[in-house]
């Protein structure tokens, strides 16, 4: 018996029992519970072109939400100049993430100077000059560290938003993951309506109250006669019977009256008369300390409730609201209503995000690629298999033994390791079916050489096997190492493929030099053959 | 059973000028193709676009489908028939830049759904890549394959003869040359991956060149042919008009290791055959019986993986298929090229063209292509077969150059 030949044993078994117990879960139905209490559980994690679902890498618009923060900033100056007592022409958010202010006097000039230092230190003078009148013109501008910080903490928020909504969406084992560049890949394994996420996920829900201005005219207002102040926006209407849609123009202070950041809930509700589904909001203390400031100082005027731009309606304030609720009407259909309740509760997003790239796979397709996965590898198995067995007949088997282990090992792996299983994945293993026999056919032809200069069976084995394994080995770094770069480089499904191939070609050297080996050292001890069938 | 007889002698090494037409004639139908075709034909992956599969209840045709997408901007689309079923499923593709692709999906099932009814029509599958992923995805690709070649190189120009330390330089000149190419590419402004491609044709160069200078015969030969099977594999590709994806990168990786995996197998054979031999031995007879011996393995091997590879692009579905077409014909090129190109080609290559002894063998190469090979293993005390050949060789600075050699 070949010296270690126990130890060597030992361990194969031990490697073989252990990639069974992995893989007894991928296999069975539902696992007893003295299985999951004490073994692995998990099932091989297949990937979303294999079972169905979505893909996509969004990216969030920071330079909008730094111009947002300016904007927001050029609001909060004017009351604060007004406190301070400074006269000046209402300061206007200009390109550039600037701020443009026009001084009435001169003496004024040193207070801003001093207001920008302790409440806006991110802003500093960009340039300042005397206007013929007396006046001044002063830009503010953002520091860059600060548009850095805006851009990042709007990055963040983004990719928590985006969490938040996913999981109200009720998906499971979502993932969210932040990539380079303030971008954000979110996949959602068997989804059945892709364009509902989309449309859930990718909605800013920048909820906004801003008071309506009765005075102008909204049908005959233009761009040129809109009062100072103002701002044009539509509303839109949907036509239950028809499904048109129509718009109708309202003018409202371009001052937000209320965000909709100070929402605690919100959940749908029906209209006890129409029976239509509306968006109830609860606030939190200062929020709706701060609505009711607004509603009783405005009875009888009508306060748009604008989400991304849009009216959703405009309703009359009939009476002051202090109990820090409000409701948000539309021709909403249960299943928008739920969504909008959904964003409303998740938080807005804290600038718009973009489409880059979107992957979806309908779960019947998935399933039509794992059945022509398996059964195109299932073929070629059986092919090779058939093909090995006849050519070397009982060195064949063991051959074939050891292609079998191959399999279950790195299904096993895959299992244990939670990797995930994709189409170019299978492919991976298949290409592993026709590859891993190399190594046994690069020993056999080799045996066969030695026999055919004489020597005994054993002598044959030992040789053959010594001079191939260098070689194999060698060999075989070559695709690893292509496997392991395109691993580190590939995205999504085609890393599936990478993983299979590493895994593969490590699983084909263990199956099918080792454990090979120790077949044949077994057969060549208990039956000592005089001729190796080979 | 045996395919091959053991005493077979096949004379590869005699064919080797038709191989080279052959390839040659390969190479350059791979270069018209592309300059006809203006290039790799990019899919959406890389060039940017959509890719919709839909099913539809019943037959419907593709000029049709066209018309009804036309609304919505893609009446330019390529529209194919897909998969096994009649003419029920499709591949829509359009690549057109002016597409606004937010929410291009969802019109695109919104038409088609008005055009063929709400119930016949399932969009199985939808690939939108925006063109700043496209850019980025091509980066990535064309990196992953910089990165492989520049591995691979250093692993087979140590490997071979074990000089290692002949490697490290290798690695440290690439990376070196590398970063020259990569400082000129910045200062003159990166175009869309086109500076990648500069570093892989940098590295390419510098690699043959440098395998020349240091007399890395097996290793020269090896890259030889592994650019040999990619350019034939991808021009094969382009000559089929069929789409360069990130599948086809895989493919064209796992390609370049499986086309080296059969080079060192036949390369160990020969070496170990000139040992034996002790390098009297003519090398293209060696180069012959070596490839001849290995044959019977290259065809099981080649044998097994087709017969896989086919299986998975016959029943594997049309999601997979080009990826199992390109794997296919890069193990039928790979294969072919193991044995009428890689070994063959160590006969151009002779030997004594290091820098330190170029004119001598200038003198000498062209006389002389079948030359006996060099002592592969500086490691080993000077055997008698060394001494041998070296007094074959005759002249009195033979040894000072022997020394210096090491």
């Amino acid at each position: 018996m070949p010296k270690n030949f126990a130890l060597k044993a030992v361990a194969v078994a031990a490697v073989i029992i252990l990639a069974l117990v992995y893989l007894v879960p991928t296999l069975g139905g539902k696992m007893p519970t003295w299985w999951t209490s004490y073994l692995p559980a998990e099932k091989i994690h297949l990937g979303l072109d294999l079972q169905g679902g979505m893909h996509l890498i969004l990216e969030v618009e920071t330079a909008k939400a730094v111009s947002a923060s300016v904007e927001r900033t050029s609001q909060e100056l004017i009351r604060r100049m007004r406190e301070e007592k400074i006269r000046a022409i209402r300061p206007k958010a200009e390109p550039g993430n600037r701020i443009s202010v026009t001084l009435l006097h001169n003496s004024d000039r040193a207070k801003l100077e001093d207001l920008v230092k302790q409440s806006y230190p991110d802003y500093g003078v960009d340039s300042a000059r005397t206007l013929d009148d007396g006046k001044i013109a002063l830009t503010l501008k953002l520091s860059a560290a600060a548009v850095k910080h805006i851009a990042e903490q709007a990055a963040t928020q983004a990719l928590e938003t985006i969490r938040n909504r996913v999981d109200q969406f009720g998906v499971s084992e979502p993932e969210i993951l932040p990539q380079a560049d303030g971008r954000i890949l979110v996949q959602l394994p068997g989804i059945k309506d892709p364009q509902r996420a989309v449309a859930l996920i990718g909605k800013t829900a920048q909820l906004e109250f801003k008071l309506v201005d009765d005075d102008a005219n909204p049908a005959t207002v233009t761009k040129a006669t809109l009062p100072p102040g103002d701002e044009l926006l539509y509303l839109y209407r949907r036509d239950r019977a028809t499904g048109r849609t129509s718009k109708e123009p309202i003018v409202v202070r371009r001052r937000v009256a209320m965000t909709g950041a100070n929402i605690t809930d919100a959940r749908v509700q029906l209209d006890s008369q129409y029976n239509e589904p509306y968006v109830s909001i609860a606030f939190d203390s200062r929020g709706a300390r701060q609505f009711g400031d607004i509603t009783s100082r405005n009875v009888k005027k009508r306060l748009a409730i604008v989400l991304d731009g849009k009216v959703q309606s405009a309703p009359v304030i009939q009476e002051a609201i202090t109990g820090g609720e409000a409701r948000i009407t539309g021709d909403f259909t249960m299943e928008e209503a739920r969504d909008l309740a959904v964003v409303l509760r998740s938080g807005a997003l804290p600038a718009p995000v973009k489409i880059l790239e979107e992957r979806t796979v309908g779960p019947s397709l998935g399933r039509d690629s794992i059945n022509q996965g398996l059964t195109s590898m299932l073929v070629g198995f059986v092919l090779v298999v058939l093909f090995i067995l006849i050519y070397y007949r009982l060195a064949g088997v063991v051959a074939n033994l050891a292609l079998l282990l191959n399999l279950v090992l790195i299904t096993a792996v895959l299992s244990a390791f939670q990797a995930t299983l994709t189409l170019p994945g299978i492919a991976g293993i298949i290409l592993t079916i026709g590859m891993a026999v190399d190594a046994n056919v690069l020993i056999f032809e080799r045996v066969r050489e030695e026999l055919r200069l004489g020597k005994t069976p054993y002598a044959a084995v030992e040789a053959g096997y010594g001079k191939a394994t260098l070689t194999i080995l060698d060999a075989n770094i070559t695709t690893l190492i292509a496997a392991l770069v395109l691993f580190q480089f590939g995205t999504g499904a085609i890393r599936g493929f990478a993983v299979t191939l590493s895994i593969g070609i490590a699983s084909s050297l263990f199956t099918a030099i080792t454990f090979t080996r120790l077949l044949f050292d077994l057969y060549l001890h208990l039956f000592r053959p005089k001729r190796l069938l080979i | 059973m045996e395919l091959i007889k053991p005493d077979v002698n096949i004379n590869f090494v005699g064919q080797r000028f038709k191989a080279f037409i052959l390839s040659g004639l390969l190479i350059l139908a791979t270069v018209v193709s592309l300059l006809l075709h203006g290039g790799p034909n990019l899919g959406i992956d890389f060039a940017g676009g959509i890719l919709v599969q839909v099913r539809f209840s019943e037959s419907t045709d593709a000029g049709a489908i066209k018309k009804a997408l036309e609304p919505i901007g893609m009446g330019q689309s390529l529209v194919q028939s897909f998969g096994g079923e009649g003419q029920k499923e499709f591949l829509i593709r359009d690549e057109n830049q002016g597409l606004k692709l937010q929410g291009l999906s969802d019109r695109v099932r919104k038409t088609l759904a008005a055009t063929y009814g709400q119930d016949k029509v399932e969009v199985r599958r939808v690939e939108m890549v925006g063109p700043k992923v496209g850019a980025d995805l091509r980066e990535k690709a064309l990196l992953a394959i910089f990165y492989a070649i520049l591995l691979i190189v250093v692993y087979i120009s140590g490997r071979f003869e074990h000089k290692w330390g002949l490697a490290a330089i290798m690695a440290a000149v690439l990376v070196g040359a590398t970063l020259l190419v990569e400082a000129l590419i910045t200062a003159a402004g990166d175009q869309e991956g086109g500076g990648i491609v500069w570093l892989i044709i940098t590295s390419l160069v510098v690699t043959v060149g440098l395998c020349w200078l240091l007399k890395l015969r097996y290793a020269l030969g090896a890259i030889v042919a592994l650019i040999h099977d990619v350019v034939i594999t991808v021009g094969v590709f382009s000559l089929l008009d069929k789409e360069f994806t990130l599948a086809t990168v895989a493919a064209l990786l796992t390609i370049i290791g499986y086309s080296l995996n059969d080079t060192i197998i036949v390369y160990d054979r020969i070496r170990e055959n000139l040992k034996r031999a002790g390098r009297q031995e003519d090398l293209g007879r060696t180069i012959n019986s070596s490839v001849n011996q290995t044959l019977s393995r290259t065809i099981l091997t080649s044998g097994t993986t087709l017969v896989v590879l086919l299986s998975l692009y016959i029943l594997g579905g049309g999601v997979i298929q080009d990826f199992a077409l390109a794997l296919l014909i890069g193990v039928v090129v790979g294969t072919y090229s193991s044995v009428f190109v890689a070994s063959p080609i160590l006969l151009l290559l002779p030997e004594g063209t290091t820098v330190l002894t170029r004119r001598r063998s200038r003198a000498a190469a062209p006389a002389r292509p079948a030359a006996p090979a060099p002592a592969p293993e500086p490691a080993v005390p000077v055997s008698p077969a060394k001494q041998a050949s070296a007094r074959k060789r005759k002249g009195k600075k033979k040894s000072s150059r022997k020394r210096r050699k090491r």
